[in-house]
């Protein structure tokens, strides 16, 4: 069931991350960095994480997408260096170990799937089987982020209020 | 040495992860331009939000919304909603910092008229 649909989707994923890279005109960059989002939300909910898959749709496909845009109508929309000198040595050594070193972690991770991995089995079913009755909201995830963890949500918009104050500093005419 | 092998490609998802990880890592270090350096940040994030989503996949489990509400609850039916309460705030906060990275890029364009870093570096001194 996890295999049939998801390598054309993690497929698809990769081809658009490829395009938003190699692509010279940064504006056609954006456009497939927002089809990669719209790819990933769509990864996200057949993995079972619809909350997830609505945000990244709304929030990183399009607000993402609409910031990067403005800035480039504001600026320059071309990649204008046509030959770039060749990366350095510690990063042509440093990148590849680094990826082994990944991979080579992949055999101790538990199988992607399994309902019984550390993950799973830890604190997660105590959640499932009682918010319902601590909270009367049928969603899990809505009861964990809005009750349980509110004050982090709260705390989190402050982020987003220091984020959205350093935006208008930063874009006075004046500044 | 081929068990290593057969258990990267037992974990596509873990595979796709790294591959956009280290390609987002890679632009973010080598490129000049400030524009693409962003575009590769928004991809090491949002493969480091695929990783953690696809830990909390289950096979055969439906979305954690429960069906019934006065039924017991089985946790293997519902996928885990922890890593989904992570990510959820985890998506916002990288949008807003690429927020404040694209208004810099606005305003060092506006005073050195170039988003390309070494032309940036050349203009300031």
């Amino acid at each position: 069931m996890i295999l049939s649909y998801e390598i054309p989707l993690l497929l698809l994923l990769l081809v658009t991350a490829a395009g938003a890279i190699l692509v010279k005109d940064l504006m056609s960059a954006v456009l497939l960095l927002g089809s990669y989002s719209f790819f990933l939300s769509l990864t996200w909910a057949w993995l079972g994480a619809v909350d997830v898959a609505f945000v990244e749709a709304v929030v990183g496909g399009g607000l993402g997408t609409v910031l990067f845009l403005l800035t480039l109508i504001g600026t320059a929309p071309k990649d204008t260096r046509l030959r770039r000198p060749p990366p350095s040595a510690i990063t042509l050594i440093v990148f590849p170990l680094l990826g082994l070193l990944l991979l080579y972690a992949a055999n101790d991770l538990p199988e992607f799937g399994d309902p019984n991995t550390p993950a799973s089995a830890h604190i997660s079913p105590t959640y499932l089987e009682q918010s319902y009755q601590d909270t009367h909201t049928p969603n899990v995830v809505t009861s964990v982020l809005m009750d349980y963890r509110s004050l982090d949500t709260m705390v989190e918009t402050v982020v987003i209020f220091a984020a959205g104050i350093a935006c208008a500093l930063l874009l006075r005419r004046n500044a | 040495m081929v068990d290593a092998f057969y258990a990267v490609f037992q974990r596509t998802n873990f595979l796709t992860f790294v591959i956009i990880f280290l390609w987002g890592f890679y632009i973010m270090v080598t490129r000049y331009n400030l524009v693409k350096k962003l575009i590769g940040m928004y991809l090491v994030q949002t493969s480091v939000i695929f990783f953690l989503v696809s830990i909390s996949a289950k096979k055969g489990a439906t979305v954690p919304v429960l069906l019934s509400t006065t039924d017991p609850v089985q946790a293997a039916n519902y996928a885990n909603p922890l890593p989904h309460v992570l990510t959820l705030t985890a998506i916002v906060v990288g949008v807003a910092t690429t927020g404040v990275g694209l208004a810099l890029c606005a305003a060092i364009y506006r005073k050195y008229g170039s988003l390309d870093e070494q032309e940036v570096l050349e203009r300031l001194e």
